[in-house]
């Protein structure tokens, strides 16, 4: 059953998702690798001569290098899993939320079902995401689908604008 | 053993346009003796610092960045050398300052007060590593270790300082921020 449903649900282009971050001026990617966005994100912005790629050892380390970036107005976008978000959440709440630095994580919502909300999951992991993001005060935005895509350049655009954090999470496998 | 605040008082003496991120009681030291408007102090999470310090090395690549970290700090962000090692930021010099002690949390020992921050920091792939434990050495190398071709760790080993508690609303204050920022990007 799981593999019809999967096949309803429309696709999430990797490529595009990429094209949309680029086109909101973002330079650098700091990232931990999630199997969610492996192949379709991950692996292309490795290869992308545009993105400047650094890869750290835990998430809480791309808030700092984030936010030291964008005193010298670099954008970045933060790649992670919904694990990693959990375990950085006191750098969250601390670089992001408290201190006011412009930070966009997309958060890879590995396990969670096609064409199922997230708080819905039968995943745990996955159905407490939202609610602990908007605990926190922190805008977020649900990429599932190609149709999501004209959300991803804006949320990043507002974050930077507004010196706030916002949370683009990765609901579908991007291909 | 050094004292920490004799250390920031002739490190003052060698401090330019350099962007200077101190953590926690180094911080409040640091602030007494140079406060300037290129001194960062936001972390938002104990053992950050080193990381903002990369962020700012790499997009500042023109400008020095000095790190002024403690040994609980990097303890609790270890993998920033990892990572630093890669990235390998030539204008970034990291010093960790070694008194075996959470100073800021009431002085309560670091789990292993032997614990090898050079090898570290070397088996991390930073090839520039010292380690000083005598106030004239420091002062005769001091100079040299800040303008050397980074990233750079030197591990200064120093006596507990005074316990806090201490404020630290001052140097968070948004205003320091937004000063350090308009100043790098006039």
């Amino acid at each position: 059953m799981a593999s019809v449903a999967a096949a309803q649900v429309p696709a999430l282009h990797g490529m595009k998702v990429i094209e949309a971050v680029k086109s909101a001026n973002v330079e650098y990617v700091v990232a931990v690798p999630d199997l969610h966005t492996s192949k379709g994100l991950l692996f292309p912005i490795a290869a992308d001569k545009n993105l400047k790629l650094i890869r750290v050892c835990k998430e809480d380390e791309t808030l700092g290098i984030s936010a030291g970036l964008s005193y010298a107005n670099k954008r970045a976008l933060l790649l992670f899993q919904y694990t990693g978000f959990l375990y950085a959440v006191n750098a969250i709440r601390g670089v992001a939320v408290e201190h006011k630095h412009p930070m966009c994580m997309m958060i890879g919502l590995l396990g969670k079902e096609p064409g199922v909300a997230p708080q819905e999951s039968a995943r745990y992991g996955v159905r407490i995401i939202e609610p602990i993001i908007d605990a926190m005060g922190i805008e977020r935005h649900l990429v599932e689908t190609d149709a999501d895509l004209g959300k991803i350049a804006p949320a990043i655009n507002k974050a930077y604008e507004t010196s706030r954090p916002v949370a683009i999470l990765i609901g579908g496998r991007p291909s | 053993m050094m004292n920490r605040t004799d250390c920031l008082n002739v490190l003052k003496t060698h401090i330019t346009d350099e962007i200077v991120i101190a953590a926690y009681s180094t911080a409040s030291e640091w602030i007494e003796i140079n406060d300037r408007v290129l001194n960062y102090f936001s972390f938002g999470a104990m053992g950050l610092c080193s990381s903002h310090a990369l962020g700012f090395a790499l997009g500042f690549p023109n400008r020095r960045v000095v790190v002024l970290d403690g040994d609980g700090s990097l303890l609790m962000n270890l993998s920033t050398l990892v990572t630093i090692g890669a990235v390998a930021p030539k204008n970034l010099v990291h010093i960790v300052w070694h008194n075996g002690s959470y100073e800021a949390n009431g002085g309560h020992p670091i789990p292993n007060r032997d614990v090898d921050f050079c090898g570290v920091a070397r088996s991390s792939g930073i090839r520039k590593v010292h380690k000083i434990s005598d106030f004239q050495t420091y002062e005769h190398q001091i100079g040299s270790i800040l303008k050397e071709e980074g990233p750079v760790f030197a591990e200064m080993m120093i006596e507990q300082g005074p316990l806090g508690p201490r404020s630290y609303k001052e140097m968070y204050r948004p205003e320091r921020r937004k000063a350090l920022k308009d100043a790098l990007n006039p």
